[in-house]
């Protein structure tokens, strides 16, 4: 897009199309978010992508014209058309989380469809990454399939698994075979509030097992920021303190502009 | 006006020439099958060729035609028919693509080669188990199914050093072949022969192996995509003259190309990979392009070199060809297989390494136990682990696959 505006007034966009959701996000020249808008990305991505940023622009009550840059990532990230260069969302996870924490860290996102766990040494620089790609279990998709199941509304799972008093234990790798595990336990009776935590903890540990923490933990992803008793109980898992960007649900978004703003930047020095 | 397609990719003019060699290897058992002139051993991919040459056997490799099967997509169909008859669709795809396709009377021999209706009958099968025991499954079940004998070596896995009582009982065994093939064959083991396949088989070795090496220059002359299809004369026709011809016109041909400075890739080739594991057979176009675009060659590998037969020596033909089949890499243990990698990554100066996890072969996926994580505490050579499989295109996700490899490409230019 063309930058007929002052510097003061440039903004950079990042939009990061995820199997579930697309996300934009908007950020100043001091890559603080001034706008950011999230919809069910749905089956025509193009369309979501640009009511995202008319979301996330109107927030930020900035024009089209004022966007200087526009990167995408996330699994529709060719569909996005104002965009004009695109990344991995492994690259832009792992640019957003350093911005807020720089220092080495291991990043661990938890999307709709897959798992990512990143390492950065403490430039920045990717060390290593793995991606969770083979079943949902361990992902967002596991848990709505579950509460579908469990007839609750994705959005009590939090609440509820706050009130449990046992942890149910739920081990299967399989999606399948955890949902007549979640059977069984409804069979025998348990707590709706026991088995949501159990599988919040079930998640957790097919993540925790992708690879070795070593760093500083942070989260992202869609699932933390709607369940941020997901933190707690990671927390309690791992065995040390947890950190999170704010709006976690953004951070590929976040990455993808300041991508942007990373390459404007360059292009005008 | 119409875009002109990119060209990503040099093509190689001596591949028509390797082509030619397939062709005329599958006629040449296609009329042996139907006239019964001459004995056909179907034989593992690393199994004693040689020693089937000197006693006049023509030799077919199932392994090669399930790969076809893989490259033309076919396998992927034909897995299912295989796993109703009790072969797990997690066991070799290669396995249960090649019964799959024989029970449903299907070949990608006859869409190749015109006229070539089906795989030439066996009248005996020869294996070695030096690359895994699907291998022997398979040949067995084939055996009961042409009423033909089942013959072969057992051989060790997971091989350190090579001693002498490995040497030995690999010689033996390859040594009490003799008797039944003789048998089967009608005739006696024409040592001259025999002698002579192995020269042949050492030289067509030698020869490949210069050619896989062309690729330490920079740029690299090959793919790894190219030598994956190059390499078929090295596995079905070792042992003859016509193999060892065909070597040294490609040989020639790469070592014009790095001569003049000229790599595979026709944009710039930033970074160099190397690749463990096998090939994605049904998926090799899609992906030598999806590396090319990302001005990447993969430059060396581990399944290619697979056919480097080093130690085969003509004046002691039995031991010597026990000593080559046993100090595989597929045979060996994982230290060794360390070892083999780091000198490779040195010797092609590779930035990274992708490890396939091929879901149905164990044998040749190399990240199930670590091996990724020791080599880069010893290396700092960045890896990537990849899902996938040689014929079963439904373990694995072209968008997966491509996001995976374009993060580690981000990742290789950040580290620069
Ligand atoms: S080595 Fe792997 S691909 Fe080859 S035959 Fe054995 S199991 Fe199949």
């Amino acid at each position: 897009m063309s930058k007929a505006y002052s510097t003061d007034k440039l903004i950079y966009g990042g939009v990061d199309v995820g199997a579930s959701h697309t996300k934009v996000a908007l950020i100043d020249t001091a890559g603080h978010l001034c706008g950011h808008g999230v919809r069910k990305s749905g089956v025509n991505f193009s369309a979501t992508a640009e009511m995202c940023l008319a979301d996330a622009l109107q927030m930020a009550d900035c024009t089209t014209n004022q966007v200087a840059h526009t990167v995408s990532t996330g699994y529709g990230r060719q569909n996005v058309t104002y965009a004009t260069e695109s990344r991995t969302e492994i690259g832009c996870h792992a640019k957003s989380c350093y911005f807020y924490f720089p220092e080495a860290i291991t990043v661990i996102d938890i999307g709709g469809q897959d798992n990512k766990i990143i390492k950065l040494d403490p430039h920045g620089r990717r060390i290593s990454f793995k991606m969770n790609r083979k079943c949902a279990a361990g992902t967002g998709a596991f848990l709505e399939e579950m509460a579908t199941r469990l007839d609750i509304p994705l959005s009590d799972m939090d609440g509820l698994a706050r009130k449990s008093t046992e942890t149910v234990n739920i081990g299967s790798y399989c999606t399948v075979f955890s949902a007549t595990e979640v059977l069984k336990y409804v069979r025998q009776g348990k707590k709706v509030e026991d088995i949501i935590k159990g599988l919040f903890v079930s998640v957790i540990r097919r993540v925790l097992e992708m690879d070795a923490l070593t760093e500083k933990v942070v989260m992202t992803g869609g699932v933390v920021a709607h369940n941020p008793y997901f933190i707690d109980l990671s927390e309690e898992q791992i065995g040390r303190g947890i950190w999170t960007p704010p709006l976690p649900q953004l951070a590929g978004a976040i990455g993808a502009a300041l991508y942007a703003k990373a390459n404007q930047t360059s292009d005008n020095e | 006006m119409a875009h002109e397609k990119k060209q990503l990719l040099r093509r190689l003019e001596s591949a028509k020439e390797l082509n030619r060699f397939m062709a005329d290897y599958y006629y040449e058992l296609n009329e042996a099958a139907i006239s019964g002139k001459q004995k056909i051993a179907w034989c593992t991919s690393v199994g004693p060729a040689e020693l089937l040459r000197g006693l006049g056997y023509l030799i077919y490799f199932p392994e090669t035609h399930a790969a076809m099967l893989g490259a033309t997509r076919m396998a992927t169909d034909l897995i299912p028919t295989a796993s109703a008859m009790g072969y797990s669709p997690e066991i070799c795809s290669y396995l249960t693509a090649d019964i799959g396709a024989f029970v449903k009377g299907i070949t990608p021999l006859s869409t190749a080669f015109k006229g070539i209706a089906s795989v030439p009958k066996p009248d005996v099968l020869v294996y070695n188990t030096n690359q895994c025991r699907d291998v022997l499954d398979w040949f067995n079940w084939y055996g009961d199914k042409f009423n033909v004998p089942v013959i072969g070596i057992q051989s060790h896995r997971s091989v350190g050093e090579i001693t002498d009582s490995h040497i030995a009982s690999i010689t033996s065994q390859i040594e009490n072949l003799v008797a039944p093939l003789e048998e089967l064959a009608g005739r006696k083991l024409d040592m001259d022969a025999f002698q002579q396949a192995v020269t042949l088989s050492r030289e067509c070795s030698d020869l490949w192996a210069k050619c896989l090496a062309t690729a330490s220059a920079k740029p690299a002359p090959l793919t790894f995509f190219d030598a994956t299809t190059l390499m078929g004369p090295a596995v079905v026709g070792r042992g003859t003259l016509k193999a060892v011809k065909t070597y040294q016109l490609l040989l020639e041909e790469l070592e014009e190309r790095v001569d003049a400075g000229e790599g595979a890739l026709v944009g710039e080739e930033k970074y160099r990979l190397y690749w463990d594991g096998m090939p994605v057979w049904g998926r090799l176009g899609m992906h030598s392009k999806m590396f090319a675009e990302l001005n990447v060659n993969v430059i060396a590998s581990t399944y290619c070199s697979s056919w480097i037969f080093s130690t085969l020596n003509p004046s002691d033909p039995f031991k010597s060809m026990a000593q080559a089949y046993t100090e595989l890499f597929i045979t060996r243990n994982d230290a060794y297989k360390e070892r083999y990698i780091q000198t490779k990554l040195d010797l092609f100066g590779c930035d990274g390494i992708l490890y396939h996890n091929a879901r149905t072969c164990p044998n040749n996926t190399n990240c199930l136990y670590g091996m990724p994580q020791r080599l880069f505490a010893k290396t700092d050579i960045p890896f990537v682990t990849m899902d996938g499989d040689l014929n079963d295109l439904r373990c694995l996700s072209d968008e997966q696959t491509k996001t995976n490899i374009e993060a580690f490409i981000e990742q290789l230019e950040e580290m620069k």
